[in-house]
């Protein structure tokens, strides 16, 4: 579905029946994140404009740039997973592993009953299992060959947590990895979309990711997109003035997507149904073509069958850095109008989650939706593009809320979007 | 050198490969089957390795079968101690 386009699409002429006509329900929601490691523990701390960033604790940060990140609190995987998971896993994978838990519970569902071959798992990743793969290096370079783990020949790579969550629900059904960097979130759920609508009536998807571990922060220092502000409420700070660069986090969301007639068959209330989605990608640097964002919105809109009025928030990007910031605000402003829709970034509450980001975005716009409330974006002082962005910041905004636009752009180029909308 | 006991092998089985629910690695498990006590074929790889480096002997990596059971893998740990060459044999 990657970067697919559609039929008739900005021009006015009718294209094809959406694909989107009986669009797929989410109707379950396993959230972890730096300020909350439950759904429900999250979404008042985002309500509350608490952030969960701080100073790393599970390494020593001193010999690196950047030391600020949006950690997952106080998570014991003894506590929640079985021991034979514990030699095979790392810290992306349990997570990932406890938020999938959550979220097939939420949702409800008897996975048994339904049967294997009808429930499947689309999930994000980025790098895969760095932490797994550092011990493991360490052990051949430190003591041999003879040392490394035999699970290395999987837990490193970077459909673990698909496989890991298949394997443990017993979900046999489609079953894919998806990796485009903070879009991939957004890009497993519009692919898990077709997968129900193919056949798979239950699938679980979304991304929980975490690289917090020297190896996985020496590639993100590497890419220069982290910021080296040491203050915790000036350093992730999109759409300011002093906007310097991202925090990492981790953690993310995983959501249970079904068939809505198995949902109404089932008596489930869902959170929300997927009405739209696209993903473009930019332009080769120099080219002199505009950014792929625009597009994707655009498109996005058109397979929703919705025209920008119908968009009631929009959740940002907010990439935290003033070129790709601009070209957000920009963007909106011309899909939009200049400060026509609100825009928050709840994000600047837990970091960017790699692979997590988006789909914790999506989980938040449901939320969103269901309570008819917009979280707001924290820490922004001297708003940057005050003219463009109708930037929610300071307290919640209580509104009539009815769709919601999640946008995801991945580092080298990937642009996704992805229109929610309430249940009922 | 001493003998690897079965305690020493329960150990390594948790510390390597965990501790499946509901089986009692206290209980009587010297001939049940591993794949019974909930270890696969990768999950006994990993408790090879562990041995290896607890005993400090070369183990051939073919010694992990279906069949395998605790008394047969200590069995097989004590030959390669009392006689470490057969293992190259």
């Amino acid at each position: 579905m990657t970067a697919r386009t559609v039929a008739g699409a900005g021009t006015g002429r009718p294209g094809p029946p959406s694909p989107y006509a009986r669009p797929p329900v989410v109707t379950g929601i396993g959230v972890l994140a730096a300020n909350g490691s439950s759904t429900e523990e999250y979404w008042a701390a985002v309500l509350r404009g608490d952030s969960g960033i701080a100073r790393i604790t599970l390494f020593d940060p001193d010999d690196y740039p950047a030391r600020l990140a949006g950690e997952v609190k106080g998570f014991d995987a003894r506590k929640s997973l079985p021991g034979r998971l514990l030699p095979q896993t790392d810290r992306m994978t349990r997570l990932a592993l406890v938020a999938a838990d959550a979220a097939i519970a939420d949702s409800a569902v008897d996975v048994p009953g339904l049967g294997r071959y009808a429930c499947g798992v689309v999930t994000a990743a980025s790098g895969g299992g760095f932490e797994f793969g550092q011990r493991e290096l360490e052990a051949l370079w430190s003591r041999g060959g003879g040392h490394v783990s035999a699970y290395q020949s999987f837990a490193w790579f970077y459909p673990v947590n698909t496989g890991q969550i298949s394997i443990r629900h017993d979900m046999r059904g489609a079953g894919a990895a998806l990796v485009a960097e903070q879009a991939g979130g957004l890009d497993a759920v519009a692919k898990a979309c077709r997968h129900v609508r193919d056949g798979t009536p239950f699938m679980v998807t979304g991304g929980v990711d975490s690289a917090m571990c020297p190896w996985g922060w020496l590639c993100m220092t590497r890419s220069g997109r982290l910021t080296t502000v040491r203050d915790p409420r000036r350093a992730y700070v999109p759409f300011d003035h002093d906007a310097s660069g991202l925090v990492p986090g981790e953690g993310g969301a995983l959501l249970t997507l079904e068939d809505p007639d198995l949902a109404r068959t089932r008596g489930a209330v869902p959170y929300g149904a997927i009405v739209g989605y696209a993903a473009t990608f930019d332009p080769r640097p120099g080219s002199g073509r505009p950014p792929g964002l625009r597009r994707a919105v655009e498109l996005a809109l058109d397979e929703a069958g919705l025209t920008a009025a119908d968009i009631d928030v929009v959740f940002a990007d907010a990439a935290g850095l003033p070129e790709p910031d601009r070209i957000e605000a920009d963007t909106l402003a011309a899909v939009f109008g200049p400060r026509a829709v609100p825009v928050t970034a709840p994000k600047t509450m837990t970091g960017r989650l790699l692979a997590g980001g988006g789909a914790l975005d999506v989980a938040t716009a449901l939320l969103s939706l269901r309570d008819g409330v917009i979280p707001p974006t924290v820490h922004i002082d001297r708003p940057a593009h005050a003219d463009a962005l109708d930037l929610v910041t300071g307290a919640p905004r209580e509104t009539a809320l009815r769709c919601a636009l999640v946008l995801a752009r991945g580092y080298g180029g990937h642009n996704s979007a992805l229109v929610v909308r309430r249940a009922g | 050198m001493s003998t690897f006991t079965l305690d020493e092998l329960v150990r390594v089985l948790r510390e390597s490969a965990g501790e499946e629910e509901g089986v009692d690695l206290e209980g009587d498990i010297l001939d049940v089957p591993f794949d019974d006590l909930g270890y696969d074929s990768l999950a006994l790889l990993n408790t090879v390795i562990g041995i290896q480096q607890a005993v400090g002997v070369t183990l051939p990596d073919d010694i992990v079968s279906q069949e395998l059971t605790p008394r047969l893998l200590l069995d097989l740990v004590n030959g390669h101690i009392a006689r470490p060459a057969a293992g190259k044999a």
